[in-house]
């Protein structure tokens, strides 16, 4: 991590001349035009606008969940997409966090499960200590062994933050970690988000319609129609 | 009419059918007749008074019975040329038959109006009272239509529930969303209901269409067979089809669909509530109840209908625990623990699989049960059908021989040694009449059913022996044993006693060349009558009856090579009287194999709804898995890791289901054969090696095809769509 932070200043994430296009009936669909971006480490960046302007595309983009028209994306120095789609899987495995609005937590997992999951995948011995570790860290300790379904809003997406967490990453990928939360609860969580990533210095690239959570972040990026204006 | 005669120009020559019968002033002679008379087409016989030239070789007679005891060769004459011969006079035995067949309500009509009016030595015979061994081969061909029947409906059903449970999963959102914007249970489930019923009238109506095209299509195919019409199909199938089908939906489908009304609007909030819940039991049981009264009722086979419900029924219930308790073993055992050590797929896999275990064992308990009925139809069926011909093989015996005498014996024998045949096993047989039954006398004025009052107006063949004969099966009560005293027991056929209303515990009297034979019947008979082989209805204790006079009977085989043998042992023992039933044993063959192709056409149909449970059962849980998939693939999992995950988790379900379907199949099978059937299975061991194979491969092609599926999409789409 140290060195991580004491790396060159050059781009964790950067994507250049990005666009989607889909396929809607007879016509094409434009969702995103040439996106130009770069982020620094340890920057957070908040991307903000209208629905449908394209921000969870991008998002997407960004994690190599989905394939871009054109452009290219720069994960820790690797090009996303020249890359197939299980070395990319390795990379996101590596580099990258997600948190999801729909929190994403598998209903047949417990809490502790769900958090152990990326560790598991990465083949660590280790995982189910290093995730009980990240679930006391998030308020969860006493909680390890409850199901998504027994978990409140604000619970299950601090379940997703210790899952995001608990693989050290390099980046964390935040798409309107708050949009299924209350306000209280959406605050706590912000707050809790915002402390692990200064504690481990991760990089934050947050999709959000909340103008004051936006502000948070060092950087906003404004999309409109698919470009970015602002 | 059914069917029509052949006829055919010379010996061994192609036949053709015939447009009707002899031309006056001629005669035809069946293909034995023409041999044994040595004489040809344009040849003539002397009948009586008369003489007639032989115009042609009869080949084939549909309507020929084929009771043994009168299947002498066949002359076929003009009704006209019969006085002219002077063979009916005063003393002549005559039997007229009048066949009768048509649409099956006017037979029983006519059955019903002919019955009352029967007199004496006139009988009304049909496939259900005639011919025993061709009887048997029919009872059991509806028997295995019944069962096929009756395991497409159930599978039919399960398929139904299975179904219906995704369609409840993927409407849940929907359903909330209706319940905020204030619809109320009742029009919810009104809703669901009614798009259920349309479906399921059309999916009747496209059943009912295809069963009828499958109907004409196997009339035609048999009808080519028997070279006979079958009668078209009535409307009543189609009602029944009808019926059968909205219960099954309505019965399977809507417990489903009510925990779809019940959806709380909260869950538009938190997606987590209000999934559908596992015990909806009660209104399952009740699906299942209605369902199970339509097919007793349907079956028109009490015990069949019960073993088969009640099997599946009792299946549903062990395959649900049994699969959930094997998958939690086999997934926290120290075997996983070991397994999970060496891959992290496996254990990806292996954890999946405790993790899952209710739906897994849902899922297990599903695909058992397709695989079980799959199994039971086409192994059992293979088993069935060669026990089946087993009753009555292809070198099922040729020839019965009767009126042996005592003196015979030896030289007998030592004819079938110096010719190199087997000697064949002989049974003694003693005339006597059946007099007493508990003390009091018998008359055929005692009886109503004629053929019960045949039995006792005619001297049965009575037999003794030591031991029951390998071709029978006591059924009730136990063999006598000479050594304690055995000399007052009989054995008796089953059916005999139920014609004549004696059980076990009767004592009978039997009036033998005037001498009286006493004994308790101590044991009931079943018997193949379908071996073609010697059977009698009463066996005593051989120290009871061998001082009666007594002839001996065997039947045997003789193959075409050694045919002019029988005729050396006719010459030389001019008193026996050797019976040819080549011809019924033929003509039982021939049934049996129509009937089998018939069976196994239909046997497609359940085959078909057996695949469709398999298919139901394994899209039922495809949605989760595809956002599982979705979310390990953004945290990293490679695609080997997917694959290797869910094989994992697919072999170890599809060798569980495979072990409970072949449990399953073998226990129903064995309950079949011996109920329903009346068949020894042979022992079928590899079973326990193809069932769970099956089972493993199927699971395993799956697991490759839904990997593929899931790993083909990318998960951003995938996460956007299961949300």
């Amino acid at each position: 991590m140290d060195a991580r932070v004491s790396s060159k200043v050059k781009a964790v994430l950067a994507a250049r001349g990005i666009g989607k296009v889909v396929k809607s009936g007879e016509s094409d669909l434009v969702i995103l035009r040439d996106i130009d971006l770069a982020v620094m480490p340890g920057e957070a960046v908040a991307i903000v606008g209208a629905s449908g302007s394209g921000k969870s595309t991008l998002l997407a983009l960004l994690a190599g969940l989905d394939l871009p028209s054109t452009g290219s994306v720069t994960l820790d120095g690797e090009e996303l997409f020249a890359l197939d789609e299980d070395a990319r899987a390795a990379l996101r495995g590596r580099a990258l966090g997600f948190v999801f609005q729909s929190f994403q937590l598998l209903p047949s997992l417990d809490a502790l499960e769900n958090a152990m999951l990326p560790l598991e995948l990465a083949g660590r011995r280790d995982a189910e200590s290093a995730a009980k570790q990240m679930l006391e860290r998030v308020g969860l300790g006493e909680r390890l062994h409850h199901y998504p379904k027994h978990l409140s809003g604000g619970e299950q997406q601090r379940v997703a933050l210790a899952r995001a967490f608990v693989v050290e990453p390099r980046v964390l990928l935040a798409d309107e970690p708050t949009g299924s939360l209350d306000e209280a609860s959406g605050e706590a969580v912000i707050a809790l988000m915002f402390e692990l990533n200064r504690e481990r210095g991760t990089t934050l690239v947050m999709v959000t319609h909340d103008e004051h959570l936006a502000a948070r972040c060092g950087r906003i990026i404004r999309l409109s129609g698919g470009r970015i204006v602002a | 009419m059914r069917g029509r005669l052949r006829s055919a120009p010379g010996l061994n020559q192609s036949d053709a059918p015939a447009p009707h019968g002899p031309a006056r002033g001629t005669v035809w002679l069946d293909e034995r007749l023409t041999s044994a008379l040595g004489v040809k087409p344009g040849g003539r016989v002397k009948l009586g008074n008369a003489e007639f030239p032989v115009a042609a070789v009869l080949t084939l007679e549909p309507d020929r019975g084929a009771n043994f005891f009168n299947i002498a060769p066949r002359l076929m004459m003009n009704k006209d040329d019969l006085p002219a011969t002077g063979l009916v006079q005063t003393g002549s035995r005559v039997y007229y038959q009048l066949l009768a067949a048509g649409e099956r309500k006017d037979v029983d009509e006519f059955s019903a109006w002919a019955r009352e009016r029967l007199g004496r030595g006139q009988r009304l015979e049909s496939l259900e009272n005639a011919r025993p061994e061709v009887r048997n081969t029919i009872d059991r061909a509806q028997s295995f239509l019944g069962l096929t029947a009756l395991l497409a409906a159930v599978l039919a059903g399960v398929a139904i529930a299975l179904g219906t449970r995704r369609f409840v999963e993927r409407h849940l959102d929907g359903c909330a969303v209706m319940r905020c914007l204030g619809v109320s249970q009742s029009r919810l489930l009104a809703l669901y209901a009614s798009e259920f019923l349309m479906l399921g009238l059309a999916a009747c109506a496209a059943g009912c269409v295809t069963g009828y095209a499958a109907h004409a299509l196997i009339a035609q195919w048999i009808a080519q067979l028997l070279q006979a019409q079958l009668p078209a199909a009535t409307a009543l199938p189609a009602l029944q089809g009808f019926l059968v089908g909205l219960v099954l939906l309505l019965g399977f489908a809507l417990p489903p669909l009510i925990q779809l009304k019940n959806v709380p609007a909260v869950r538009v909030m938190r997606r987590e509530s209000g999934a559908p819940r596992g015990g909806a039991i009660a209104a399952y049981a009740a699906g299942f109840a209605s369902l199970a009264a339509l097919l007793l009722w349907q079956a028109g086979d009490v015990k069949l209908g019960a073993i088969v419900v009640a099997g599946f029924a009792a299946a549903i219930v062990v395959f649900v625990a049994a699969a959930w308790l094997a998958l939690r073993v086999a997934a926290s055992g120290a075997l996983a623990r070991s397994i999970g050590a060496r891959s992290m797929a496996l254990r990806l896999g292996l954890a999946s699989l405790r993790r899952h275990s209710r739906s897994n064992a849902i899922q297990v308990a599903s695909l058992a049960l397709g695989l079980t009925a799959i199994l039971l139809l086409s192994i059992t069926r293979a088993d069935l059908i060669g026990a089946w011909r087993r009753a009555a093989p292809p070198d099922a015996p040729n020839r019965f021989m009767l009126n042996i005498q005592p003196d015979q014996l030896a030289p007998l024998k030592e004819f079938f040694a110096s010719n190199a045949i087997p000697m064949p096993d002989l049974y003694p047989m003693i005339r006597g009449r059946l007099a007493e039954v508990n003390g009091k006398p018998v008359s055929d004025r005692d009886f109503t059913d004629e053929r019960a009052r045949r039995l006792i107006e005619r001297e049965f063949n009575l037999s003794f022996s030591a031991e029951s004969p390998a071709h029978n099966r006591v059924v009730s009560g136990r063999w006598f044993d000479a050594r304690a005293g055995g000399r007052d027991e009989v054995s008796m056929e089953e059916g005999l006693g139920k014609t004549l209303g004696l059980k076990l515990g009767d004592t009978v009297r039997f009036n033998i060349a005037g001498e009286p034979y006493v004994a308790r019947i101590t044991s009931l008979r079943a018997l193949k009558w379908d071996s073609m082989k010697v059977n009698f209805f009463f066996i005593g204790e051989p120290a009871a009856l061998e001082r009666h006079p007594t002839s001996w009977i065997t039947s045997f085989r003789v193959a075409p090579e050694h045919e002019p043998l029988i005729n050396q042992l006719a010459a030389r023992f001019p008193n026996l009287t050797i019976v040819d039933i080549g011809a019924a044993l033929k003509q039982l063959q021939t049934v049996l194999d129509q009937v089998i192709l018939a069976v196994q056409f239909v046997f497609l149909f359940a085959l078909a709804a057996g695949l469709l449970v398999l298919y139901s059962a394994l899209v039922a849980t495809e949605d989760e898995r595809r956002r599982e998939t979705a979310v390990m693939r953004a945290f990293g999992a490679s695609s080997a890791q997917v694959v290797a995950a869910q094989r994992t988790e697919f072999a170890a379900m599809g060798l569980v289901a495979g072990l409970l379907a072949t449990g399953g199949a073998l226990a129903i099978s064995a309950v079949l054969a011996r109920r329903v059937f009346d068949l020894e299975l042979p022992s079928n061991g590899w079973l326990w090696l193809a069932g769970p194979l099956a089972g493993l491969v199927l699971l395993s092609v799956n697991a490759w095809l839904s990997s593929r599926k899931v790993l083909k999409v990318s998960p951003a789409l995938t996460l956007r769509d299961t949300g």
